[in-house]
């Protein structure tokens, strides 16, 4: 019953396991309290951290760890009411978590020395937090592992300290009431919300530091603890209230943004974040390796720029919005058929090679067509600028409008356009991947041989993969080409700094979580904001991108996102293996009295 | 599909003519001809590297013949898998070939795919008849998993069963094209003997669907049980084809799986347990060569004739 089994980390224990409790309780308790002191004397280091009483800035992000570090810490001592928060493992949530607050907390301290110079600029509040931080990673070493160390792991100390770190999977919880179930998704969206809306709104470079470090590690505690998996139970259970609940929080999100620039950038991450998923129909599901997809994405923001009623657009027409749409896909799935018929009989690296080559040629060819070279069509690298705003239904997206007390800015209204673009390729996601085509799709993938001899026509469904993929790329070009109100062929490159390229679409994919729904998104997100978020950092940001790709691929090859299959496929636990109706009833009951808790 | 009778004169299922296979200078498959009728079960036999598995890709479109042609039911077959599939043959592989990371479920469901028709459309818009032929297709593929006793796995990755059940979910996964031939490449290949008896009656199952089988298979009491006729494979040539008694006594057989020939020509019993020994030399138990049958004689090959060698088997079976 409960999570603890004997064996320490570290062969013969220095402290008791109730008495490392109490010291890791009473560290968070400390970090907790230090928040509220001053952590340095003048209002230059960004966030006033001066005010006692009052925690800001990076104080807030320590006390936020140190709140969910008590709080497992509890939990670790089986308070009722307490214990659903730590159904895999109460340990190493506790470890994980004070590990991120002494990360913060020693990273504020870090960055105050440095900015300020020195560390006499410290407060006493500071070292409060800091020895609170330190007193309970220390302490929490002495908690047992929750995970027995298997014979497989090396025995040699990192490995061993690493062990501490994991936690089984969690047993089965008792099923709630359906409302109570949605109450829970509800919940967790609207926290994810928050977080999100926090990290996107971080003023200065300093925060989104400590912000990533805080929430690394405060999410994979939560993890460990196993409620990450139990809300996934539920939302596969609830997918379509999930769903619901996803695109209500995301059309939430322009209402907490008074700052345009941040709206502007919730609207880019969309763009993106919607192309990397149009990107995981070919490369997810068909297996189908792309590098020059931003080029659908190109002619599609082309052809909406052409006919957007630009004064500087060679064709001087303007279509309304839809048609504009409807040119933009269909554009984009002409390029792609024109494409996918001759390459697409090739297989794996050849089709990496012809892609990468035809996404160059789509960004020479623009850049040819400026009526020197070829015939004037797209004012070659000038590309083509003041695309005017959209207006649709009398509804001026250009403007500012203030709906119930709530102001919309331009990005924001072009935030909510681009949802629904976003909530149309997640359905279209959805739906074909969960079909007889998503099936021969993935067949595909798995082994083309023996799909062709289970009577597919392998060549029809890449084609069609791929010429759908260029549709929802194509798609979300043509309002892409009038949040950025200008088209230009640099946009559109293999590999450059700016997100939306070949090369960090295929990234969001893979760092997200291939044939997944809402891996790219995510991989799309963290890969916009955080160069969006570390400009000083320009300089080296593909160096940066490489390493951080490096290191996923080395401990998490299935993405942040794993679907069961490919954390199967990539870490053979053989546990996830049985499905969760296959339970023992043993453990199911277990579970039970543990979840009524 | 009960009403199927064996009689000899039922109609020709596939017909191959002059089949031949160049790779450069090699002939893997040199001019067969090879008929497989309604309701027969036909084997194919033959040394390591003979052409067997030359010849099934060259029936099934995953090669193009040199030479030759394959018709089913009258038609000619063109060299496209899909179609193949689609004219209504279907396979499994030597090598097994399973999407290892679908779901057992999945992997019938994706046999499936040439009986549906609901296209991308369908899909998108969840029009009317998506979800009717999506259950429907689903109903099939439980009906198939139970069939050859894998209902309850139909959730776990096929990458994850035990080989036995692999190699029957690729029979299932065959299955669910609805063919009219299947072609099975070593089915018994890897298992032990009690699962090479279950694979054996699965296998009698099938062809009383209605459904021919032409199975190739290196286990020769596997295949002089079940086969109404066998032919023999050497260096891409048709050696011999007949009834089963007729191929085990011909000393040609003998002489392409031992290199030599026999000085005096030996009994069929013994040619049997040498080819038995053969066979089973490099992956079963020895004792497996132990019994040694009369040749079977059950070329008309009626269901009443089938299940009597059956229950002797499972007696020797039972014995060891
Ligand atoms: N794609 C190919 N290219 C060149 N040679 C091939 C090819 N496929 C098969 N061969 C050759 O054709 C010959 C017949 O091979 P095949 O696999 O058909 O034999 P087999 O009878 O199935 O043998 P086994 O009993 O070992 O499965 C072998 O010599 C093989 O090397
Ligand atoms: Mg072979």
């Amino acid at each position: 019953m409960t999570m603890t089994n004997n064996n320490t980390p570290t062969g013969t224990p220095l402290i008791t396991v109730p008495a490392a409790r109490h010291l890791t309780t009473a560290g968070a308790a400390t970090a907790l309290i230090g928040t509220f002191l001053a952590w340095t004397w003048t209002a230059e280091f960004p966030g006033d951290l001066t005010v006692t009483g009052y925690p800001g800035g990076l104080q807030v992000l320590t006390l936020v760890g140190a709140a969910l570090t008590l709080l497992l810490a509890l939990s670790g001592y089986g308070i009722k009411g307490l214990r659903w928060l730590t159904p895999g493992g109460a340990n190493s949530p506790v470890r994980l978590a004070a590990i991120g607050v002494l990360g913060t907390t020693g990273f504020t301290i870090g960055a105050i020395s440095v900015e300020l110079g020195g560390i006499v600029n410290l407060e006493p509040g500071a070292w409060v937090s800091l020895a609170g931080a330190i007193i309970a990673v220390a302490a929490s070493l002495g908690l047992p592992t929750d995970q027995p160390l298997d014979d497989t792991i090396k025995h040699n100390p990192l490995d061993r300290f690493l062990n501490t770190l994991r936690a089984p999977a969690p047993e089965r919880a008792k099923d709630l009431p359906n409302w109570a179930e949605i109450l829970i998704i509800a919940a967790a969206f609207g926290v994810a919300l928050h977080v999100f809306t926090y990290g996107i709104d971080t003023e200065y470079a300093e925060l989104f530091i400590g912000y990533i470090i805080s929430v690394a590690f405060g999410f994979t505690a939560l993890n460990r603890a196993g409620l990450i998996s139990r809300i996934t139970r539920l939302t596969t259970k609830h997918r379509n209230v999930t769903l619901a609940a996803a695109l209500v929080a995301a059309f939430c999100f322009p209402f907490t943004q008074q700052n345009e620039q941040y709206a502007l950038i919730g609207a880019n991450i969309l763009i993106f974040a919607t192309v990397a998923l149009g990107l995981n129909v070919v490369v997810g599901l068909a297996g189908l390796l792309d590098l020059g997809y931003v080029a659908f994405l190109g002619v599609g923001a082309y052809a909406a720029a052409l006919v957007s009623g630009s004064p500087l657009s060679p064709v001087g027409v303007q279509f309304p919005f839809w048609a504009a749409v409807l040119t933009g896909a269909a554009a984009s799935l002409v390029f792609g058929v024109v494409i996918g018929a001759p390459t697409l009989r090739l297989r794996g690296d050849y089709l990496a090679i012809v892609t990468l080559g035809f996404g160059e040629i789509f960004r020479l060819t623009v850049n040819a067509l400026n009526g020197v070279s070829g015939p004037d069509l797209t004012n070659g690298s000038q590309g083509i600028p003041s695309i005017p705003d959209l207006n649709l239904f009398g509804f001026d997206f250009g403007i500012s409008h203030d709906i119930a007390g709530f102001t919309l800015g331009r990005s924001a209204n072009y935030y909510l356009l681009m949802l629904v673009f976003t909530a149309v390729v997640v359905l279209v996601f959805r739906r074909s991947g969960e079909s007889r085509i998503g099936r021969a799709w993935v067949a595909i993938r798995e082994d083309e041989t023996a799909a062709t001899a289970m009577g597919i026509n392998a060549f029809r469904l890449k084609l069609l993969a791929f010429a759908l993929g260029a549709t929802l790329a194509g798609l979300a070009g043509t309002v892409q080409a009038h949040v950025s109100y200008t088209v230009t062929p640099e946009q559109y490159q293999f590999a450059g700094s700016v997100p939306p390229n070949s090369a960090f679409l295929l990234a969001a994919v893979i760092l997200g979580g291939m044939g997944t729904l809402s891996g790219p998104l995510v991989g799309a997100a963290l890969l916009y904001l955080i160069p969006a978020k570390l400009q000083f950092m320009q300089d080296y940001q593909l160096f940066l991108f490489g390493i951080a790709l490096i290191l996923l691929m080395r401990f998490r090859p299935e993405g942040l996102v794993a679907d069961r299959r490919k954390q199967l496929e990539f870490h053979e636990t053989g546990q996830l293996d049985v499905p969760a109706e296959d339970a023992p009833l043993t453990q199911t009951t277990a579970g039970t009295t543990k979840a009524g808790a | 599909m009960t009403t199927q009778t064996t009689t000899p004169t039922t109609t020709t299922v596939l017909d191959a003519s002059g089949v031949t296979m160049r790779f450069g200078g090699l002939t893997a498959v040199r001019g067969v001809d090879l008929t497989v009728n309604s309701g027969e079960i036909v084997g194919l036999i033959g040394p390591n590297g003979a052409g067997k598995t030359t010849f099934f890709n060259c029936l099934t479109g995953l090669y193009i013949p040199t030479e030759g042609k394959v018709s089913y039911k009258g038609t000619v077959l063109p060299p496209k898998p899909h179609l193949v599939t689609k004219a209504g043959i279907a396979r499994t592989f030597q090598n097994i070939r399973l999407f290892a990371n679908m779901t057992v479920l999945e992997n019938v469901l994706v046999g499936r795919h040439t009986r549906t028709k609901e296209g991308l459309w369908s899909a998108l818009l969840r029009l009317p008849g998506f979800h009717k032929a999506e259950d429907a297709s689903r109903e099939r593929a439980m009906e198939l998993l139970e069939f050859i006793g894998l209902q309850d796995k139909a959730d776990h990755l096929a990458r994850n069963l035990p080989y036995g059940d692999q190699r029957k979910l690729e029979i299932a996964r065959a299955l669910a094209s609805d063919p009219g031939l299947l072609l099975l490449d070593e089915p018994t290949a890897g298992m032990n003997p009690q699962e090479t008896r279950v694979t054996e009656e699965l296998i009698f199952a099938i062809r009383d669907q209605g459904i021919a089988v032409l199975v190739i298979e290196h286990d020769m009491r596997f295949i002089f049980n079940l086969c109404d006729r066998v032919a023999c494979l050497v260096q891409g040539e048709k050696l011999v084809e007949g009834t089963p008694g007729e191929v085990q006594a011909d000393e040609r057989v003998v002489a392409a799986y031992l290199g030599t020939p026999f000085e005096g020509a030996p009994g069929a019993d013994e040619v049997a347990e040498v080819e038995a020994a053969e066979a089973h030399a490099g992956t079963t138990a020895p004792a497996e060569t132990a019994p040694t049958r009369t040749a079977p004689t059950k070329a008309t090959g009626t269901p009443a004739d089938t299940t009597a060698p059956d229950t002797t088997s499972t007696d020797e079976e039972g014995t060891r």
